[in-house]
């Protein structure tokens, strides 16, 4: 029951960002939460900057707000493929997930790159029946961005 | 060395030695080179930048690399170059962050390899409209933040300088963007290909309010920053661009011909200054 759940939140996540519902990206988030994306050997090492860095559902909707009003860069969308949650409930509630992915990169002239490959390590907890991220740590295995990284993961 | 170089490369690598009363050399050795210290590459100017920001044990905070899809002199220029930031990203424009007619100024070093550009806020640039008058994209009247923390800067060197590009040529980048501090190195790659190497900084004894603030201004840059990113693209923008065009030409003269420090950001000294330097390691 709880691995359907968790399986659903990821679905639905991947489904807002490849479908260009970036408005809803935020929604998967408590307020305040953590959202970061760094690398395995940053995460290994304990370095915590990130490439992007959310502790407020309102840094999220500036990221989005910045892809649509402000930022320059080439039109691109994403295919994530989310694999199974490894999941460990904690005494606090909360709920705990390690899940694998991948991420195609998709420009407007038809050029498809493996774009980004890792784990997201999770920490969820339900708000009023739904399953949100109070923490979404996107490790990608690789530290080499591509160009540029303006789409979430 | 040994090994013959690829056609139309150049080696680059370069050392830095001594000073020998300081470092000495061991016993016996075939070889004593002349002190050379990175100081004295550097000069008391470019030197005088480089330790206003790094004047305190450092910590890392994160490290990543950007492969960018084009020569690595079209990377160096655009951070040379000090009049497109506040015209090109908003985020610096909007949020004046960086503007032309904010204070501030350009440092070349007398080879013209090295260069430090300098934003000071000024009171009076707090309500002016030149940017909106001239419709510049890079002002964005309606643009606001959802959560402005991002832009919570302190003044941490005393100095009002709120924004400071400094790079040592070749390929070298020390950043201070409000409290956002990093080195970018400069990777080529081939001909149109390089990597650019991030280490975001941090001071080891900063509080955890600073600490918090680094993080979030990291957002500005890196391959997915506000900023950053889109000088991830011009770059590849060009190189395609150029590929077209391979041998025209054009020139603009902008701020003149020299390669003098500057009171304005309004030139392309420190750009200029690069391409001499360039010109004569590479014996034109």
């Amino acid at each position: 029951m709880l691995a359907e759940r968790v399986t659903q939140l990821n679905a639905a996540y991947a489904r807002a960002i490849d479908d260009d519902r970036l408005e809803q990206w935020p929604e998967f988030f408590t307020d305040p939460c953590l959202y970061k994306i760094t690398s395995a050997d940053n995460y290994r090492r304990g370095l915590e900057a990130g490439l992007v860095y959310a502790d407020t559902r309102g840094m999220l909707q500036d990221r989005v707000a910045a892809l649509r009003e402000a930022n320059i860069y080439e039109r691109q969308v994403y295919r994530h493929l989310v694999g199974l949650p490894a999941i460990s409930a904690d005494a606090d509630g909360a709920v705990r997930a390690e899940t694998p992915f991948l991420v195609v990169r998709v420009m407007r002239d038809g050029t498809m790159d493996l774009f980004a490959t890792g784990r997201y390590v999770d920490t969820m907890v339900d708000e009023g029946g739904a399953l949100r991220f109070r923490e979404r740590l996107v490790v990608c295995d690789s530290s080499r961005v591509d160009t540029l990284l303006a789409i979430p993961l | 060395m040994s090994g013959a170089l690829p056609q139309g490369a150049c080696d680059s690598h370069c050392h830095v030695f001594g000073p020998a009363a300081r470092f000495p050399y061991a016993e016996p050795r075939s070889y004593t080179p002349d002190d050379a210290p990175l100081e004295a590459y550097l000069g008391d100017e470019v030197l005088g930048r480089v330790r206003r920001v790094l004047r305190r044990p450092l910590r890392v905070m994160g490290r990543f690399v950007q492969a960018l899809p084009n020569n690595w002199k079209l990377y160096v220029e655009n951070v040379k170059d000090t009049y497109h930031a506040s015209l090109l990203h908003a985020f610096f424009g909007t949020f004046r962050i960086t503007r032309l007619t904010q204070g501030g100024g350009v440092l070349v070093s007398p080879d013209g390899g090295h260069h430090a550009s300098t934003t000071i806020a000024r009171a009076d640039d707090a309500r002016s409209t030149a940017y909106r008058d001239q419709g510049i994209r890079s002002e964005k009247e309606q643009y606001r933040l959802a959560d402005p923390s991002l832009l919570d800067a302190v003044d941490e060197f005393g100095d009002g300088i709120q924004l400071q590009i400094l790079t040592v040529f070749p390929g070298f980048v020390l950043q201070q963007i409000s409290n956002c501090l990093a080195v970018r190195q400069v990777l080529p790659k081939g001909p149109s290909a390089m990597e650019l190497h991030w280490t975001y900084l941090g001071f080891a004894d900063d509080t955890d309010e600073m600490r918090r603030r680094r993080l979030k201004q990291s957002n500005l840059v890196g391959p997915a920053g506000y900023v950053s990113m889109e000088d991830g693209c011009v770059g590849g923008f060009v190189q395609r661009g150029v590929a077209a065009a391979g041998e025209a030409l054009s020139v603009v003269n902008m701020g003149g011909e020299g390669a003098e420090s500057q009171e304005t950001r309004a030139t392309e000294a420190s750009v200029r200054g690069f391409w001499k330097a360039y010109r004569r390691y590479m014996g034109q």
